[in-house]
């Protein structure tokens, strides 16, 4: 401790005036203390960089192996018939877009419902109690075991081995919805209590003021915390090679056959080659760049989507 | 109780004190400027003043009659048996303490007392005839006629200035459109002083106006739906000094046409801008609060019958 003293000026006592020159020169950190400093930061910078590379690294290798198949027929083409070079992913791009889309029909109304019965209903009861209980428990679930719930949910309905979109979105609406709870449920929280106050003062029942104030006010912020769900289900994999399966050729109906997915066509193409392996790995890489272009595109949209929907109300 | 506004403090709001019978207030059209508003209040008060009176109540319409009124938050007693006559077409003023319960039962006289889980209020509040605390009495309905403005501005963000005036409308699942929509638009932000200010922007969101422009938009906001009564929970307290003017110079305005009910920490506003004041005080803190005394805002504030509202008003209570 004896070398933090601070230097006072010479023959001065604590009540005379203190020369500020004197104390800037205390102040300054000493040796052993700007070490340290010096340290901690190069092991926060060096975190900082192990935690960059393996993002980086994947982003490299999927550009610099999947953009050799970076071409038209990779987005007209199926796999249909397809043995060796050519053919594409057009088919698990649909299936991921009907999948996904299917998804957010299933996951959004039902979590943002469940965050408004806990914001504006719910309080302490009970049930809001056990609702939160089971969402933290849901967003811990095992994509797999999602997988599987569905798998039984669609052989009991529909007979053994049904394997179909819709069962795919089934599960990962399991994923999603309470990702989507929680979100909405930390958004809705931010608005202001005055307005709700202010819009049942004005004589509407409280059904009317979450529609017409809580729901507008808190609309930037549930679009985000939605489109943040679906990045988190749209490269879903081990579930839908389990429920929705796979095939070559297209398949538009969600509620009867296989479907094909890009994460689960990046698998298949990996591991099921044919004799010209190369083709299958550039396809596989390809898929990758494909869907790691779709999510990044999606967090940048839900970044985005808030400051924009403000200006377009501030604009009007 | 006399007929005339005490006499003082407010020479330039006498004129236009709402103590004459209501349909002199009534014929006021919503566009008029404070300025003629007075002026023809002072035009009608020869002819009505003298004939009718606070002492006669009630008097206009819009009249509260508050009778044995206490409200609970769970078992806690925050208010205990008020009873207390608000005029109508009139400035009325809460004073007193914090945790005196003024704030309480402002907000239980439009029911919103009840929306904070466990609290209820007990006795009957009846505004021309009808108990708005009756058990039949549906609380929803009870907050058309009976509007709020609360402390600190609260306009809807979402909502452009326009919308927010017809928020009311819009809340209750109308979709006001065209010129009726305009007109009404018009006419209530007149009302609040606030047209020529925005007049120009009404497509701007509600929040991007200044403090004193946003509570004279919820006001505006409050006045659309054609309540009787309008509460005002500490309205001007997030204000600077000349916006406050600006809200006070609106309240007596208001007066003419509705039930002013205004709940306030600042003495000099009361004196200012009320016709009767109601002072409340509790015992202390934990205690309920309870009503002091109550009476034209001149008389109180000149004579207080009880020592402790003479303290409270003079700053030395503790």
């Amino acid at each position: 401790m004896s070398q933090t003293t601070m230097v006072r000026p010479a023959g001065g006592t604590a009540s005379d005036k203190i020369d500020p020159a004197a104390v800037l020169a205390a102040s300054r950190p000493n040796l052993r203390r700007r070490l340290t400093n010096q340290i901690t930061l190069g092991v926060v910078i060096l975190a900082v960089v192990m935690t960059a590379v393996p993002l980086v690294s994947v982003i490299w290798a999927s550009v610099e192996r999947g953009s050799a198949r970076l071409d038209v027929a990779l987005f007209t083409n199926s796999m249909r018939g397809v043995v060796g070079q050519g053919g594409g992913l057009l088919h698990a791009l649909m299936g991921t877009l009907l999948v996904t889309g299917a998804t957010a029909l299933i996951a959004i109304p039902l979590g943002l419902s469940a965050a408004i019965y806990l914001t504006e209903y719910g309080g302490t009861s009970k049930l809001a109690g056990l609702t939160r209980r089971a969402v933290d428990i849901m967003v811990s679930i095992p994509s797999i075991v999602a997988g599987l719930a569905a798998y039984a949910l669609f052989s009991l309905l529909f007979g053994p081995g049904t394997r179909s979109g819709l069962a795919g979105a089934a599960a990962l609406a399991m994923i999603m919805i309470p990702v989507v709870v929680r979100s909405s449920e930390e958004v809705l929280r931010l608005v202001p209590a005055d307005l709700r106050e202010a819009g049942l003062a004005l004589g509407a029942p409280r059904w009317r003021v979450i529609r017409r104030i809580v729901l507008p006010t808190a609309l930037p912020g549930l679009t985000s915390g939605a489109v943040l769900g679906v990045a988190r289900i749209i490269g879903e994999t081990a579930p839908l090679l389990l429920v929705a399966g796979f095939t070559d050729a297209m398949n538009y109906n969600l509620a009867e056959g296989r479907m094909a997915t890009l994460p689960v066509f990046i698998y298949t193409q990996w591991s099921s080659k044919g004799l010209d392996t190369a083709a299958y790995d550039q396809r596989a890489w390809a898929g990758a760049l494909v869907l790691m272009a779709v999510v990044v595109v999606l967090q940048l949209g839900a970044r985005a989507l808030p400051t924009q929907i403000a200006k377009i109300r501030r604009n009007r | 109780m006399t007929a005339t506004v005490p006499a003082g403090t407010r020479a330039d709001s006498s004129g236009a004190s709402p103590v004459q019978p209501g349909a002199a207030g009534l014929a006021v059209p919503a566009q008029m400027s404070l300025a003629d508003a007075v002026e023809m209040g002072l035009v009608a008060a020869p002819g009505s003043a003298g004939s009718a009176g606070l002492a006669g109540l009630p008097v206009a319409p819009g009249h509260i009659s508050i009778t044995g009124v206490s409200c609970y938050y769970g078992s806690h007693l925050a208010v205990a048996d008020v009873s207390l006559e608000v005029p109508g077409r009139a400035v009325t003023a809460f004073i007193g303490p914090s945790g005196c319960g003024k704030s309480t039962l402002l907000r239980a006289i439009n029911r919103m007392h009840e929306v904070i889980p466990g609290a209820r209020s007990l006795g009957s509040i009846i505004l021309d005839g009808v108990d708005l605390n009756g058990s039949g009495v549906d609380a929803v309905a009870v907050r058309s006629k009976v509007g709020m403005v609360f402390q600190k501005p609260n306009p809807f963000p979402a909502m452009s200035i326009k919308d927010n005036v017809l928020a009311g409308l819009i809340i209750r699942g109308a979709r006001p459109r065209g010129s009726a929509a305009d007109d009404l638009v018009e006419q209530c932000l007149r009302r609040a002083h606030l047209w020529d200010e925005v007049k120009d922007r009404l497509k701007k969101a509600g929040d991007s106006l200044s403090g004193g422009q946003q509570q004279r938009l919820c006001i505006a906001r409050a006045v659309a739906v054609q309540p009787d009564v309008v509460l005002m929970d500490e309205p001007c307290s997030a204000l600077d000094p000349i916006s406050t003017l600006a809200i006070e110079e609106l309240m007596r305005d208001l007066a003419q046409d509705y039930t002013v009910v205004v709940v306030t920490h600042n003495m000099a506003q009361a004196n200012r801008i009320s016709d009767v004041t109601a002072f409340f005080s509790l015992a202390q803190a934990g205690q309920p609060g309870r009503l002091v005394e109550s009476g034209p805002t001149g008389d109180l504030f000149s004579a207080p019958k009880v020592a402790a509202t003479r303290d409270y008003i003079e700053g030395r209570f503790g």
